[in-house]
């Protein structure tokens, strides 16, 4: 640590205010008076709801952006006044990252040794650092194109670390990554601050990582809520968290639902097969000694431990307009027995492109109105299994039936009897709200009065009447998800596709998500989904982990994280669970499970 | 794992020479990425060398001004020894391809149906009054198209012209045609003696080329950095924006100058258009020319930032300016005087006075020395201007 900069902090903003004007629209306040310090070798996580202003603090810190007001120092050097000092001494890693695709791993960290003046002697003395600690040894010729998210991002980390920064900051480093990669990307962190002194400042929607930093801030429309270590912020649902077990017959997910509208519950999240509640009040206060039926008071309540995630929870419901999703209704709800069978069924699926296999003999059903989640690594075969199912790609070879059909003989059939939202947000950016769902309800077909109906009930149920006039490119993310999930379900399929649905929204937007899946499901609907969030597997009612594209394990949640059973992990998480079977799969094979982004 | 020493690489730590060691050394840095790319990346190549190759075959063969092979009908009322012979003369000539007919009638609907572009009509008295010196010939020309229909003309009395002097020559009464009198017109065509419309396009096309190349390959690889994100990255590092501009710059300079001997080749070598001025101030001229056209390229994706969009920028800013309003296909003092003033801001006005005159005329300082000023002008006004633009933030 450089003694000069050891007395003022990393970091230090003073009622830091940014707005965003934009042409014919009011203007946006990006910051509104954030104050906050970040100290040398500490690891410092930015945490907050979509369009919180995450992003906009690391810019203005990066010297991208000038500021509107108040102060903003790193390394003790006003950032408006000398950016390029500032930049001269800092590490930053975009959203994006920054990799030239075009050029090799060793190539990308070359240009930015030679930018940041890193001589040969130096470098001799750290690319085998950074390669061992970011295994991407072996594929230094490899163009950075052609690797895999979770590389992507080791390798973006790397190049900012050609050179010991005096400030890191990383924006979303563990966006999209499954939670293997996440896993290492978060260990070589943890090692570079408490091993080498390391000032990292990252901002991240996942709040279990938060809560392994040294120091948390949480911003919440532009102003910070709280700042201090994790543990302190979990503190504030002290005596509030409990577990709830569900009496016999009934699913973790429906006392969630039942709980999430309780008045005196702040949160509540499937968890292990049991509920986790945050109350609103410590203790037991608020529980309706007339209401015998109150779930809080016939079920069996174990107290526990407040984590990072509890803290956060209290401290947005403290500011922050309940998100009353209500739950949705569908206008025909789906006989489960209208059919009978499988909703899905897949038997020996393959799919080869070329001499690479994706998909390898899988099978697996699912139940008509149950909530299926495959999960699995980045390049496991998920998307392509989907695609199959959907009947946008055509299987190699084995059996799929879709809602009674075979997709390869009567896929138009089976198409109008399934709805799909791609991982990528597809609906038309310059349209409105309106003008997309006409085009989709137009686009299965629908007319008249039966249009119009569908169209009201989407507004409705998804809360998207307010901006219904809007484009949807200026919708915020957690709006845009819902218009894409009502889009797919105008046409009242039996199965809905959901692809990666959650990644990059925050916790809130994911509760309601959740809320409007089970309830979907509760009334007839198969929702097939892919996660990289192992806590959602546990709405699940079944999951299967897929690799390399062969299915690892089947089972229910809890069936899967007893897989994970050990002594040292009594009680294993789902995240235990994954990694657990995908390394112990790879191991099993015999090759280096890194390989797989090949 | 080893531990990693601290490498402190602020700029204000070493000295001046260490400072100037490393500012090259991010240069050197960004130009290898840059060569990198370009090599790896075929849509550089093909802007580069592809394109200006099929350009050059493109417009070198297809567009001519010349009119060649002219159907025309040939209408001889009454025939004569003296009517089959200028009939002959016309057949004889590489500029019609004559169909002979007996009566007007016919010759007219083939005119209305679009078989002929023009009749002459020998009238019946020809051979009479050919004999008093007052012969007279009708000629009807299809006027819609007013440009073709006058170098036909031009044609036609050409021919006659060349016959009536043939029959002054045997000693026989002439034409009353105004060019076969006593007075003799002799026309040469100074720097196009062969009167092709090659010499002049093909430098104008040369001109075409370079702002294509130039403009477009600087404007997509710029916009191409904003929007896969790499910029973002690349801007909080010690660099700064002079030398990502300058190493935007270097590797592209010679690829367009790659395109550019493409050209000269060509012109010299295919379409055969002779090179009367020097080498050095060809090259010297493009190189100019090559630098502002990189310049606008770079302005243009500094500011609009998509790829999408600098490119139909780019197009509509220096292609179709170049196209219509350099002098390279039309006359510019045939332009409206408002259309005309807006022509002096135009580089390529400047590089097709340039190469129009080192091709064909030589060495001609008087119009060399001021428009080479002027794109030395421009080019320093464009990397000032881009430098200003490319400031290291992202609004």
């Amino acid at each position: 640590m450089n003694p000069a900069t050891k007395a003022a902090p990393a970091l230090m903003a003073q009622g830091l205010y940014k707005r965003f004007v934009r042409k014919d629209q009011p203007p946006v306040t990006a910051l509104d008076g954030v104050s906050l310090t970040i100290y040398h070798g500490e690891l410092t996580a930015l945490v907050g709801p979509d369009g919180a202003g995450k992003t906009t603090l690391l810019r203005l810190a990066a010297g991208l952006l000038p500021r509107d007001g108040g102060a903003l120092e790193v390394l003790g050097i006003d950032v408006a006044r000398d950016p390029q000092a500032v930049q001269d001494r800092i590490s930053y890693m975009p959203q994006r990252f920054g990799l030239y695709e075009d050029l090799s791993v060793a190539e990308n960290l070359d240009l930015y040794a030679d930018l940041h003046g890193v001589t040969a002697a130096e470098r001799a003395q750290r690319y085998p650092v950074l390669f061992e600690m970011t295994a991407l040894g072996p594929f230094q010729r490899r163009l950075a194109g052609r690797l895999s998210g979770g590389m992507k991002q080791k390798l973006g980390l790397a190049c900012t670390l050609v050179r010991q920064p005096e400030l890191l900051l990383l924006d979303e480093p563990t966006a999209g990554v499954d939670p293997l990669s996440r896993r290492e990307l978060r260990e070589i962190m943890l090692h570079l601050v408490r091993d080498q002194g390391l000032t990292v400042f990252l901002c991240t929607s996942y709040l279990d990582e938060a809560e392994r930093c040294s120091r948390a801030i949480i911003l919440h429309q532009g102003t910070v809520l709280s700042q201090g270590p994790p543990q302190e912020i979990a503190q504030l649902a002290a005596e509030r968290c409990y577990l709830l077990t569900p009496r016999a017959g009934e699913s973790a997910r429906g006392l969630q639902a039942q709980l999430l509208d309780h008045p005196h519950i702040v949160d509540a999240v499937p968890d292990g097969g049991r509920v986790r509640i945050v109350r609103t009040e410590p203790a037991a206060i608020g529980v309706a000694a007339d209401e015998p039926n109150d779930p809080m008071r016939s079920h069996e309540l174990q107290a526990v431990r407040p984590r990072f995630e509890d803290g956060f929870m209290v401290l947005l419901q403290r500011v922050a307009r309940r998100e009353q999703a209500a739950p949705i209704t569908v206008t025909h709800p789906v006989r489960p027995d209208a059919q009978g069978g499988a909703a899905v069924r897949v038997e020996q699926l393959v799919k080869r492109f070329g001499a690479f296999v994706a998909v390898d003999h899988i099978s697996f059903e699912v139940q008509r109105g149950e909530i299926f989640g495959l999960l699995g690594p980045n390049g496991a075969g998920k998307t392509t299994t989907f695609r199959m199912l959907c009947g946008l790609l055509t299987p190699s070879g084995g059996q799929l039936r879709v809602a009674g059909a075979d997709v390869r003989t009567a896929p138009a059939s089976a198409r109008a009897r399934l709805g799909y939202v791609a991982q990528r947000f597809s609906l038309y950016g310059p349209l409105t709200v309106v003008e997309n769902l006409e085009f989709f309800a137009g686009a299965y077909g629908l007319r008249g009065e039966h249009k119009r109906a569908r169209i009201h009930w989407a507004l409705e149920q998804f809360d998207l009447g307010a901006r219904a006039q809007a484009t949807s490119a200026e919708l915020p993310g957690g709006y845009k998800q819902r218009l894409a999930m009502a889009a797919a379900l105008l046409h009242e399929p039996e199965i809905l596709f959901l692809d990666e649905p959650t990644s990059g929204a925050d916790a809130l937007a994911r509760r309601a998500f959740w809320r409007r899946i089970s309830a979907l499901a509760d009334q007839g609907v198969t929702v097939i989904v892919t996660t990289h969030f192992m806590q959602e597997a546990e709405y699940c009612d079944h999951i299967a982990i897929m690799d390399a594209g062969q299915v690892l394990a089947r089972g229910s949640p809890g069936e899967i994280r007893a897989l994970a059973g050990s002594d040292s992990t009594p009680e294993p998480t789902m995240e235990d669970a994954f990694i657990a079977v995908v390394e112990q799969a790879r191991r099993g094979l015999g090759r280096d499970g890194r390989e797989v982004a090949a | 794992m080893s531990t990693v020493s601290i490498v402190r690489t602020d700029g204000d730590g070493g000295a001046g020479a260490d400072a100037t060691h490393r500012k090259l050394q991010r240069l050197r840095a960004l130009l290898w990425k840059e060569a990198r790319q370009v090599v790896r990346d075929p849509s550089s190549i093909a802007i580069g060398v592809i394109l200006p190759l099929i350009l050059i075959l493109l417009f070198g063969f297809g567009l001519s001004l010349d009119v060649k092979d002219v159907p025309i009908a040939v209408v001889i009322e009454q025939p004569s020894s003296e009517a089959s012979a200028l009939a002959a003369s016309f057949q004889l000539s590489s500029y019609f391809h004559p169909q002979l007919l007996h009566a007007l009638v016919p010759a007219e609907q083939r005119l209305m149906s679009g078989r002929v572009d023009g009749i002459v009509v020998i009238p019946n008295d020809f051979s009479a009054r050919l004999g008093s010196g007052d012969a007279r010939l009708q000629l009807v020309l299809r006027g819609s198209d007013a440009n073709s229909a006058r170098i036909i003309e031009g044609y036609v009395e050409g021919a006659v012209a060349t016959w009536s002097g043939q029959l002054a020559e045997a000693g026989q009464t002439r034409i009353q045609n105004g060019t076969a009198g006593p007075v003799q017109l002799q026309t040469r065509l100074w720097f196009n003696e062969a009167d092709d419309s090659r010499y002049f396009l093909v430098p104008g096309l040369v001109v075409l080329v370079m702002t294509l190349i130039g403009a477009l390959l600087t404007s997509m690889v710029m916009a191409r950095e904003w929007e896969r994100g790499t910029l973002e990255a690349l801007l909080v590092t010690p660099v700064r924006s002079g030398e990502i501009l300058l190493g935007k710059t270097v590797p592209y300079f010679l690829l367009a100058l790659m395109g550019f001997v493409l050209c000269a080749l060509s012109a010299e070598f295919l379409f055969h258009v002779p090179l009367r001025g020097s080498l050095w101030v060809l090259f010297g001229a493009s190189m100019l020319y090559t630098l502002v056209a990189l310049g606008i390229g770079l302005l243009i994706s500094s500011a609009v930032k998509s790829q999408l969009v600098a490119s139909q920028l780019t197009m509509l800013a220096t292609f179709m300016p170049a196209f219509m309003l350099s002098g390279f296909l039309f006359d510019l003092r045939s332009m409206p005087a408002a259309v005309r003033l807006v022509t002096y801001v135009l580089p390529a006005r400047y590089y097709v006075a340039l190469l129009q005159s080192v091709f064909l005329a030589g060495d001609v300082w008087s119009v060399i020395i001021p428009d080479a000023l002027v794109l030395a002008l421009m080019a320093a006004v464009l990397a000032l201007a881009s430098r200003a633009v490319m400031r290291k933030t992202l609004v």
